[in-house]
């Protein structure tokens, strides 16, 4: 299946993909909106880790024996047919187990909903927002 | 030919997954003496505070049974397994055949012996129906006592108090949840439940239980002499694997059914997972029962994978937990309460966050989280690939560390960044 991969060497910490990963997430997917008007405020569903001078981004890797799918207590979670790691935020309890054993640390806590938020490749999209809007191509979206 | 799993809840659900990952044809039957659809077991808290609806307690859509292929058989008990037969009985006397079998009955709440048992108001909380009952009688509780704090009796007490139920929690160590987590851990959990409202008393048991005339519970004495009223009692010491009716049958079994690391018992054809099986310990050797839901779904994948012929192995079972009570998030891995003279402990404690980091030689072998647990499996994924942390030891308790702190191969290896 396709997934994000980053290139840490180009990548410059700028953390737009974290600002467009939340506007596609957002009830308005306008970038003002997303920012400013929304509650609960939209969560982004990838990280820049970043220690001068390098950086990089990270996001659910769809993994083939997904950990979190294994152990989430509702269901929430589930691999779908396209390989990708989904769920099903009225499911979601937040009780964080998927946090607890996922090894890339890539379920985030929306504190306001009190429910998590992972990467779901962007399913509105062709190619995840954060690909996109990258200004540096510093993420790919392929096959490997 | 024919796969029978006795129980119907995540392990069972695991084995039925990966079995038809590999055979869609065989035949699968789920007996359970629950009469529901798999439910998600840990929501009947949720259920019971009035945050989840029993419609949104199905672990899997509804059409998961007919979508696998599989036969249930539901609010039938298993008496015996007639291992020359290769079938199993049913309390009725009926019996079904399998060619292979799995053992998926996770466990029952343990009852010490106790005064007042039979009294009406005395329950325990760890099914669907338990809920159901408790929620019925919400209505005309003022006072509940649950025995025990660990994660069930706590989940418990949070859900009761949030229907307006007076609760008061008793418990025999000098803290909450004591076989996971550690002093420090144990006082925020604790602080957060008493702010709430909700009492603890510990270092003291329930001696007796007192009813009244008409054979409902109405009181408590306690070991150390204090009586206290109540309406209801709700007993959540532990619980203990329905491995029974197979030992009588001949499955080798300790506290629970053993398994090697491939989900198998002493007897052929005849496997265990879950709550009921004692398997392979990552961490410590030897056999463990370790009652937990990500345990179970993964231990019922290797037996449904070794069933049907793929030939998969238990890595060994990790011990973890993640429990939310009022707010106060708190995540347990590993050896997250134990001392030992090979151990070295890495703290750190902040306002309303506490992090702790637990090393064998160059490796983490366990860790608390409590308040902050963000990205909190980055940490259960050293200890599980047993990475050497020499070059991260100092920040392995900072609130990012992150893929930025591991050694860069390993980072590109891990994430395929180039
Ligand atoms: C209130 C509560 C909260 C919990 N919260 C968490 C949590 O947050 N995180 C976590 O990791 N774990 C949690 N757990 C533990 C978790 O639910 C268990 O680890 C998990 O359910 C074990 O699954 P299992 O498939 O082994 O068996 P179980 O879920 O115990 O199911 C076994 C089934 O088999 C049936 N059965 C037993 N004997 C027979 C027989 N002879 N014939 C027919 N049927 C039989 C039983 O009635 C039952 O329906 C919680 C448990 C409770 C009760
Ligand atoms: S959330 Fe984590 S464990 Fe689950 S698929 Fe994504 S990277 Fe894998
Ligand atoms: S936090 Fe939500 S998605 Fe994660 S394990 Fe719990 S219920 Fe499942």
């Amino acid at each position: 299946m396709k997934r994000v991969y980053a290139k840490e060497e180009v990548c410059i910490g700028c953390r737009l993909c974290e600002v467009y990963c939340r506007t596609e997430h957002s009830k308005s997917k306008n970038i003002i909106k997303a920012h400013k008007k929304e509650t609960p405020r939209p969560v982004a569903r990838v990280l820049v880790e970043e220690l001068r001078p390098v950086s990089f981004a990270v996001q659910c890797r769809h993994c083939d024996e997904p950990e979190c799918v294994e152990s989430c207590i509702t269901g929430a979670l589930t691999k779908d047919e396209s390989g990708a790691v989904v769920y099903n935020v009225d499911k979601c309890v937040g009780c964080w187990t998927c946090v607890l054993v996922c090894p890339h640390g890539a379920p985030q806590r929306d504190l306001e909903r009190r429910k998590i938020a992972k990467c779901d490749l962007c399913p509105d999209r062709e190619t995840p927002a954060c690909v996109d809007f990258c200004p540096n191509g510093a993420l790919i979206y392929e096959e490997r | 030919m024919s796969y029978v799993i006795i129980g119907n809840s995540v392990a069972a659900v695991g084995a039925i997954e990966a079995i038809r990952k590999v055979d869609k044809e065989i035949n699968i039957t789920v007996i359970s003496d629950e009469p529901y659809a798999v439910y998600s077991r840990p929501l009947i808290s949720e259920y019971l505070a009035g945050q989840v609806k029993e419609d949104m307690m199905g672990y899997r859509a509804p059409d998961f049974y007919e979508r696998n292929g599989v036969t249930t058989m539901l609010g039938r008990k298993i008496t015996e397994i007639e291992r020359a037969r290769k079938s199993v009985k049913l309390d009725n006397g009926e019996e079904v055949a399998y060619s292979k079998l799995l053992i998926a009955t996770g466990g029952s709440p343990f009852i010490p012996p106790m005064k007042g048992l039979g009294l009406g108001g005395v329950m325990t909380f760890i099914k669907m129906d338990d809920a159901k009952k408790l929620d019925a009688m919400v209505p005309e509780l003022k006072h509940v006592i649950v025995i025990g704090a660990g994660l069930i009796g706590l989940k418990a007490a949070e859900s009761l108090h949030h229907r307006g139920v007076k609760v008061t929690v008793v418990e025999l160590a000098n803290r909450v949840m004591a076989t996971v987590l550690d002093v420090e851990a144990g006082n925020i959990v604790q602080k957060a439940l008493e702010q709430a409202g909700i009492t603890i008393i510990t270092e003291d048991t329930v001696a007796e239980i007192i009813g009244d005339s008409a054979g409902m519970a109405n009181g408590v004495k306690l070991k150390s002499g204090k009586a206290l009223d109540c309406d209801a009692v709700v007993v959540a010491i532990g619980v203990i694997p329905n491995a029974g009716f197979a030992k009588e049958s001949g499955v080798e079994a300790n506290r629970g059914i053993i398994v090697d690391d491939h989900m198998r018992t002493n007897l052929t054809d005849i496997y265990a997972a879950g709550d009921v099986a004692e398997g392979p310990d990552y961490l410590n050797g030897g056999v463990r029962v370790m009652p937990i839901w990500p345990n179970a779904y993964i231990q019922g994948k290797i037996a449904g994978f070794n069933m049907a012929g793929v030939d998969r192995e238990f890595g060994g079972g990790l011990a973890m937990n993640s429990i939310e009570l009022f707010g106060v998030p708190v995540i347990t891995v590993g050896l997250s309460n134990v001392e030992s003279d090979d151990l070295e402990v890495l703290t750190k404690v902040e306002e309303n966050s506490y992090r702790k980091i637990v090393l064998r030689g160059s490796t983490v072998v366990g860790a608390v989280f409590a308040g902050k647990v963000e990205r909190a499996g980055m940490v259960t994924g050293l200890i599980r690939d047993q990475i050497d942390v020499s070059d991260m030891r100092d920040r392995l308790l900072a609130d990012d560390f992150g893929y930025i702190d591991f050694p860069i191969e390993l980072r590109k290896e891990r994430l395929g960044v180039s």
